[in-house]
């Protein structure tokens, strides 16, 4: 039986692709559909090829609108949430101080917790401050959620790092200001762009948070969700396959950055 | 996205620091820490005590709510929903071992046999996230419609009878049964469970493979004695980023489901932005926090990996 033995030494080889496969299926289906025309309000069945969504991806009321919300809430909130984490992880490494495993575990916690009960505590504490629920209670929580994902990022690269290093600098009189820029920042950096990129991530795409505590502001995930209920438009389909493509793209430039930066040294 | 990867999950063991501690600055640590720390406490720890307050008021939207103390809350909220819980931990365990049984041998993969296409998939795996996860979720509406060619197949093939048979599905139909919300929790948690699984599995000598095939271990041995203990740490962490956010995840029980398959996450987001019942809806959120804080300290005792915490 070659097939039955050509199947079990590939096995794992095949296994994997196929579950790759099932998670780029809705990739493809997202794609695939952003070009059809859909006959009523709901774009689910295929009926024709059209490049009419691709010409006019704003054609939709508010879309466009709660795109860029979404992109300024996430900028900000990666601001915010990666100047304040890279704090904290460089404390926690750095640094032996009392009430330690305290601070260790209220950064584990809300990583630990159902979106939905973070979610709705901190729409009980809006209530009941009276807060006007909008931009500012979106950025408050997005930046709230971030914090211990880049915590945890920037951690792990700052403790792996060479002490010594910093000693070296500090041998050759580079003062504290100094070595921190020119040593410790750089070496600390893939750590905290890590960080920042997935809080940027978290936060663009976030919807459970969002959707307890936005009011009446709409961000792109809420009029995905809104849009689901009334009749989805070719548009989001649109949207959706753009930022898959961005996505690969500016990761596929920055490999092939990194690696002629890597020749170039050897 | 390389930087990405390199760093361990959320929830990986942290290994101790050897290092000295400084002796400068002997405040410095707490001014680093006091703006993030403050921001954890009155966004997250200080909500939930108001919320612990909440769910022990009585009153009306219309008179105002008052601490009365009433405890009762929570047994009729338990008595009322406890098909909704018992609904989210079945969901949530069967997509945390769909998941296990689908993400270990594409992390597998990623870690030993990928070679040079390491790099490729791995952004596929991560790219995905870079779309709206709702407009991912939505187009398994359009993958599993009915009439359409993957239901039209497992029909053919009379799965859909013996999923039936066994209700998790609906006669020729996918969508709005258990079997369409746990593919979909199954789908947008997948990630979370590849990529720890991958950093603990990166981390195998590669020589530990070699030296138990000179031992006359066979290949299911090694992976059964040597492979998938080593990879302990990224098992434990994977089920936990999955099983947490699919129990509390109301988004693909109300895309996907029916009112049939409804779980605990879409009866709190009713509650709280529907039905305006504050009360109910906090003991409900609290009851699940404490569900959840118990299976994972039992689970995390029982996997014998308590470092992870």
């Amino acid at each position: 039986m070659p097939l039955v033995n050509w199947l079990k030494r590939h096995f794992v080889v095949i296994a994997g692709l196929l579950t790759l496969g099932y998670l780029l299926l809705p990739n493809v289906v997202v794609t695939v559909f952003s070009f059809n025309k859909p006959k009523g309000r709901f774009n689910y069945e295929w009926q024709q090829f059209s490049t009419d969504a691709w010409q006019d991806p704003c054609g939709v009321a508010g879309l466009c609108g709660s795109l860029s919300l979404s992109l300024q809430i996430a900028i900000w909130a990666t601001l915010g949430a990666t100047l304040l984490g890279t704090m904290i992880a460089f404390a926690l490494v750095r640094y032996r101080f009392r009430a330690r495993g305290a601070v260790n575990s209220l950064i584990f916690l809300p990583m630990a917790m159902p979106e939905v009960v973070m979610a709705a505590s901190l729409l009980t504490l809006f209530l009941n401050l009276g807060a006007q629920l909008g931009f500012w209670t979106i950025l408050i929580a997005h930046i709230m959620f971030c914090l211990s994902f880049v915590v945890t990022a920037v951690k792990a690269r700052v403790m792996s790092m060479d002490p010594r290093l910093e000693q070296a600098a500090q041998d050759l009189y580079a003062g504290p200001a100094q070595t921190f820029l020119r040593v410790t920042l750089p070496i600390a950096a893939p750590g905290i762009a890590a960080g920042a990129l997935l809080a940027f991530a978290l936060s663009f795409d976030d919807f459970i948070i969002t959707n307890f505590n936005a009011g009446s502001t709409v961000t792109f995930p809420m009029f995905v969700w809104g849009s689901a209920q009334r009749g989805t438009p070719v548009q989001i389909n649109v949207i959706g396959t753009a930022m898959f493509l961005v996505a690969v793209l500016l990761v596929l430039t920055s490999m092939v950055v990194s690696s002629r930066r890597n020749k170039q040294k050897a | 996205m390389a930087t990405l990867t390199e760093a361990p999950p959320p929830l990986s063991p942290t290994a101790p620091t050897k290092k000295p501690p400084r002796k400068r600055g002997r405040l410095t640590p707490y001014w680093l820490l006091l703006p993030g720390l403050l921001w954890l406490v009155v966004f997250f720890a200080l909500p939930m005590i108001y919320q612990a307050s909440t769910s022990v008021q009585t009153g009306s939207l219309e008179e105002g709510y008052k601490v009365t103390w009433h405890f009762a809350t929570y047994w009729d909220a338990l008595s009322a929903y406890w098909p909704q819980f018992l609904r989210s931990v079945l969901y949530a365990g069967a997509a945390t071992t769909l998941c296990l049984a689908l993400g270990y041998p594409l992390a597998y993969l990623i870690a030993f046999r990928a070679g040079r296409w390491r790099n490729l998939i791995m952004i596929l795996v991560i790219a995905p996230f870079f779309t709206s996860f709702l407009i991912r979720t939505l187009a398994w509406k359009t993958i599993l419609a009915d009439g359409g060619p993957v239901v039209g197949a497992l029909n053919n093939l009379h799965v859909l009878d013996v999923t039936s048979w066994l209700g998790w599905t609906a006669g020729d139909r996918v969508l709005a049964t258990p079997l369409a919300v746990v593919c979909g929790l199954t789908y947008n948690f997948l990630p979370f469970m590849i990529l720890p699984l991958y950093s603990s599995l990166e981390r195998i000598d590669g020589r530990l493979h070699e030296a138990a095939g000179d031992l006359y271990a066979r290949p299911a041995t090694v992976f059964r004695k040597v492979t998938f203990p080593l990879s302990m740490p990224g098992v434990v962490s994977g089920t936990l980023l999955t099983f947490i956010p699919a129990a509390g995840d109301y988004v693909n029980a109300e895309l996907l489901g029916s009112t049939d398959t409804r779980m605990i996450g879409n009866v709190i987001q009713t509650q709280f932005l529907r039905v305006l019942d504050y009360p109910t809806a906090a003991a409900l959120s609290f009851i699940l926090m404490a569900a959840i804080l118990f299976m994972v300290t039992f689970y995390i005792r029982r996997s014998g990996t308590e470092d992870l915490v």
